[in-house]
């Protein structure tokens, strides 16, 4: 199976009931660009508008924000093979679909991640050691989600979705004027909850943008498989619409999201964003993508490079200066070397923590368990020859 | 001054609650500087082959395993020497000097669990530990009341344990309590090598290997009358890949003996000629241009049966595997669009995919791909087999061994050299008729290469 027709639906060559060219809920034509992979600024009548703020600073920033996030993936990466984390799911290639995406939220708009959006809880403003700690298992949360209104992340596949709906549905009933964001992945479109979740966004046209990050892999099962059809063809059967955008293109997606988040906090309900991408690392740190992955694929993917295209369009403007270059090499080396010393020095959590943030109140029945506990530890102190409880 | 400190590197969980890995290779020698994430080993888990990155920036002190070795989670694997005041990474605590005393059973007490090792957190603890109560009464009263003389498996070797130690319920998981109970084994007999006691699938097979054997037979033989040897990593996987190709796809095998003395002096004549100069030229570089140009007229014999899309795929381009036996076993990696390459590119391509494949170097795009496949059995010494397709290809060739035979040439007995070929093809999408016109090609051009020009 070759790459380019992966994701593609496998009826894509003959336009049917669904199909982009038929599908008037559909915007952005068949895959939205506005940088090519070579790096050319392809300028697009209709979304243009909404990236024209952009300028060198902005696009120096998202540069850096890229690199930063790849390298914390690289960085965590490694010190799951060191024994440090428990376990992490790489984000490799799914850069500018992560950082195009967050950077375009307002700080009051509220996020629900799945488990591999490590770069947005990094823009979102998540300490490094925060994003580290669920995966070295020393915690079953990151960070204080009304700190920084991003969610924990969710491992269960895409009920963020339904959880999102929700809290679009109380943002509506308080007459707010925040936009919420869910993520999910290419797989979690076939799941129960995202179905549920569309059917209420698009009942109570709730204000919720359903960010999928197309990887083409559900661990090992590929999209064209799941799907016949295009994943932006899948919300326009509820009633939502979408739009299907080259997820490598930091550009596109920023424009992409803002038109959906401006929608929803202008009251005109959920959108469904499907951000092309490729997950170029395994699925986790414990699965071996070439067992069902052909390489020839990667390496068609790794011509299409995020945050390569972002570099070939600085260089063609002129921005790739050496001070540019060396200041992001400086923070996302500060950034790794902060991850890392930040989770080598991590406290072990305590046995009786465990029961802590279960209830946000005083609870009886969690304070007995926490006292039964409490002696079966203690327990351990005493002789073997008395023994158990 | 600058203080230096041992520490050591333990081998993690690498995937999610492994319990070992084999040491594939080291990346790093003694003595070697090694920078932080520096790759310094491979290793394979029963997940996946993966690099293991340096946790520290120093001075590699000692290599703890051998490669090859299998080696259980929480294992030193490798000791760093490294600044005293440098390094902050701590991927161990500071052991100088107590590698022995840290390894002795694979388990570290409480007091040196390192709390940098997740992910196998739950390390058996001996002291303190209350005594594991049985978890019912009707269940740990029955083997206790079964009477000693009924064991299920009789032999000389077993011996009741005290009453004290059955109390126990003997630890062990439920394949292996299943596995004892289907061959008769008393697992309260089996004294468990696992951490803990554990009772382990090798402890129950040792138990009715130690029990079966005849008490009255003296020991005639030296050392193991048997090997056995885990099956994993390439093996296992050429197995499966065997399996699946032999079974499903209807293999017909045809053969064809050639007089290839023509060959062969085209040979002789193309390392004389100044062009090749340089250039590795061997009965199979021809063999691979034969088949690429047989296959143009009989493209069917590559091509692929893709039973999930219930489509024939036709390739337009010959991706050409060539099987190699490598330090990891058997693989066929394949030279990339070889049907566009002139002789002298294809004579390269041969010689980098082989040496590359014995070095154990193929890379996965190297090893995937394939369109159809060559196996050169001549070099053995071999004249011809029923080779096995290389799963998703539709034909294999294999090479026979040139010999020098008695031959007819116009009506008169010669000596010639011949050669034997072999195709094997996938019957579901190539017929008989195909097959055959492909090997007469092959072996057309084989003994006389000027046949060539009839077919490009």
């Amino acid at each position: 199976m070759l790459t380019d027709q992966a994701g593609e639906g496998v009826h894509h060559d003959t336009p049917g009931p669904g199909h982009s060219a038929q599908n008037s809920l559909r915007t952005g034509g068949n895959l939205l660009q506005l940088v090519s992979p070579e790096g050319e600024r392809i300028s697009h009548p209709e979304f243009d508008v909404w990236v024209k703020d952009i300028g060198d600073e902005q696009l120096c920033s998202l540069y850096e924000d890229m690199t930063v996030i790849r390298r914390i993936d690289a960085e965590a990466t490694a010190l799951q093979r060191q024994g440090e984390l428990a376990l992490w799911p790489p984000l490799l290639g799914q850069e500018a679909a992560q950082i195009g995406s967050s950077r375009s939220l307002h700080d009051d708009d509220f996020v629900f991640p799945s488990y591999r959006e490590s770069g947005v809880a990094y823009v979102r403003g998540a300490h490094l050691s925060e994003i580290a700690r669920v995966w070295r298992g020393n915690a079953s949360y990151g960070w204080d989600p009304q700190r920084i209104n991003l969610a924990t992340p969710q491992i269960i596949i895409g009920s963020q979705s339904l959880h999102a709906t929700g809290y679009a549905m109380g943002v509506q009933l308080d007459g707010a004027n925040t936009a919420v964001l869910a993520y999910f992945g290419d797989g979690a479109t076939s799941e129960g909850d995202v179905n549920e979740a569309m059917v209420f966004a698009a009942s109570y046209q709730a204000p919720v943008v359903f960010f999928c990050q197309n990887n083409h892999w559900a661990i090992s099962e590929p999209v064209r498989i799941q799907s016949h059809v295009q994943l932006a063809d899948r919300p326009t059967g509820f009633g939502i619409p979408s739009m299907r955008v080259d997820g490598n293109d930091v550009l596109a997606v920023m424009a992409a999201t803002r038109v959906a988040l401006d929608r929803a906090r202008k009251g005109g309900g959920p959108t469904f964003i499907e951000a092309v991408t490729y997950r170029m690392g395994p699925h986790t740190t414990a699965d071996d993508p070439t067992r069902y992955r052909d390489p020839i694929e990667l390496e068609d993917w790794a011509a299409k490079d995020p945050i390569l295209r972002l570099r070939k369009l600085l260089e063609a403007k002129g921005l790739l200066t050496e001070e540019v270059e060396s200041s992001v090499k400086a923070k996302a080396d500060a950034v790794a070397a902060e991850l890392r010393s930040s989770c080598i020095g991590m406290p072990d959590p305590k046995p009786l923590d465990v029961f802590n943030h279960v209830y946000s109140t005083p609870n009886s029945w969690i304070e007995r368990q926490k006292d039964q506990y409490s002696r079966y530890l203690n327990s351990f102190n005493e002789s073997v020859e008395e023994g158990a409880l | 001054m600058t203080a230096t400190m041992i520490k050591e590197f333990r081998l993690p969980d690498l995937g999610e609650g492994l319990t070992e890995s084999e040491i594939l290779s080291w990346k790093v020698a003694v003595g070697d500087t090694v920078t932080l994430n520096q790759v310094i080993a491979e290793v394979e888990t029963a997940k996946a082959v993966v690099e293991l990155p340096s946790p520290f920036a120093g001075t590699v002190a000692a290599l703890h395993e051998q490669p090859g070795t299998v080696v259980e989670v929480g294992k030193p694997i490798v000791s760093f020497e490294v600044d005293d005041a440098g390094s902050s990474n701590g991927g161990s605590a500071p052991t100088a000097g107590a590698p022995a005393a840290v390894e002795s059973s694979g388990e570290a007490s409480p007091a040196k669990r390192e709390p940098n090792l997740v992910g196998y957190g739950a390390v058996v603890e001996h002291s303190g530990r209350p005594t594991r109560r049985a978890r019912g009464q009707a269940q740990s009263e029955a083997p206790r009341e079964t009477p000693a003389s009924t064991p299920a498996v009789a032999g000389p070797t077993q011996q009741r344990p005290s009453e004290t130690e059955a109390a126990e319920r003997p630890r062990s998981t439920p394949p292996v309590r299943k596995l004892a109970r289907d061959i008769g084994v008393d697992l309260e007999l089996v004294s468990g090598t696992g951490p803990g006691g554990l009772i382990t699938r090798e402890d129950v097979q040792n138990f009715t290997g130690a029990a079966e054997a005849p008490a009255e037979i003296p020991v005639l033989v030296q050392g193991e009358r048997e090997t056995r040897t885990p099956i994993k990593g390439v093996r296992k996987f050429t197995a499966a890949a065997m399996v699946q190709s032999a079974f499903t796809a209807p293999h017909v095998t045809e053969f064809l003996t050639v007089d290839v003395t023509a060959t062969m002096e085209l040979l002789t004549r193309l390392k004389g000629n100044r062009a090749f100069e340089g250039y590795k030229l061997t009965p199979l570089t021809i063999a691979s241009k034969a088949v690429l140009v047989a296959l143009r007229n009989n493209p069917t014999l590559n091509s692929r049966w893709d039973e999930a899309s219930q489509e024939i795929v036709q390739f337009n381009y010959v991706n050409l595997g060539i099987a190699a036996a490598t330090p990891r076993g058997l693989t066929v990696p394949n030279i990339k669009d070889a049907d566009r390459l002139t002789l002298r590119e294809l004579s390269t391509a041969l010689t980098e995919l082989t040496d590359t494949a014995r070095a154990g170097k193929s890379s996965p795009s190297d090893l995937s791909g394939g369109t159809i496949s060559i196996t050169n059995i001549g070099v053995f010494g071999i004249d011809a087999g029923t080779p096995i397709l290389n799963p998703g290809e539709a034909a294999i060739v294999a090479l026979g061994a040139v010999r020098k035979a008695p031959w007819v040439v116009n009506d008169e007995l010669a000596v010639r050299q011949v050669m034997s070929l072999s195709l094997s093809f996938d019957h579901r999408l190539v017929d008989g008729e195909q097959g055959s016109r492909f090997l007469a090609d092959l072996g057309a051009i084989l003994s006389d290469p000027a046949m060539v020009m009839t077919m490009i």
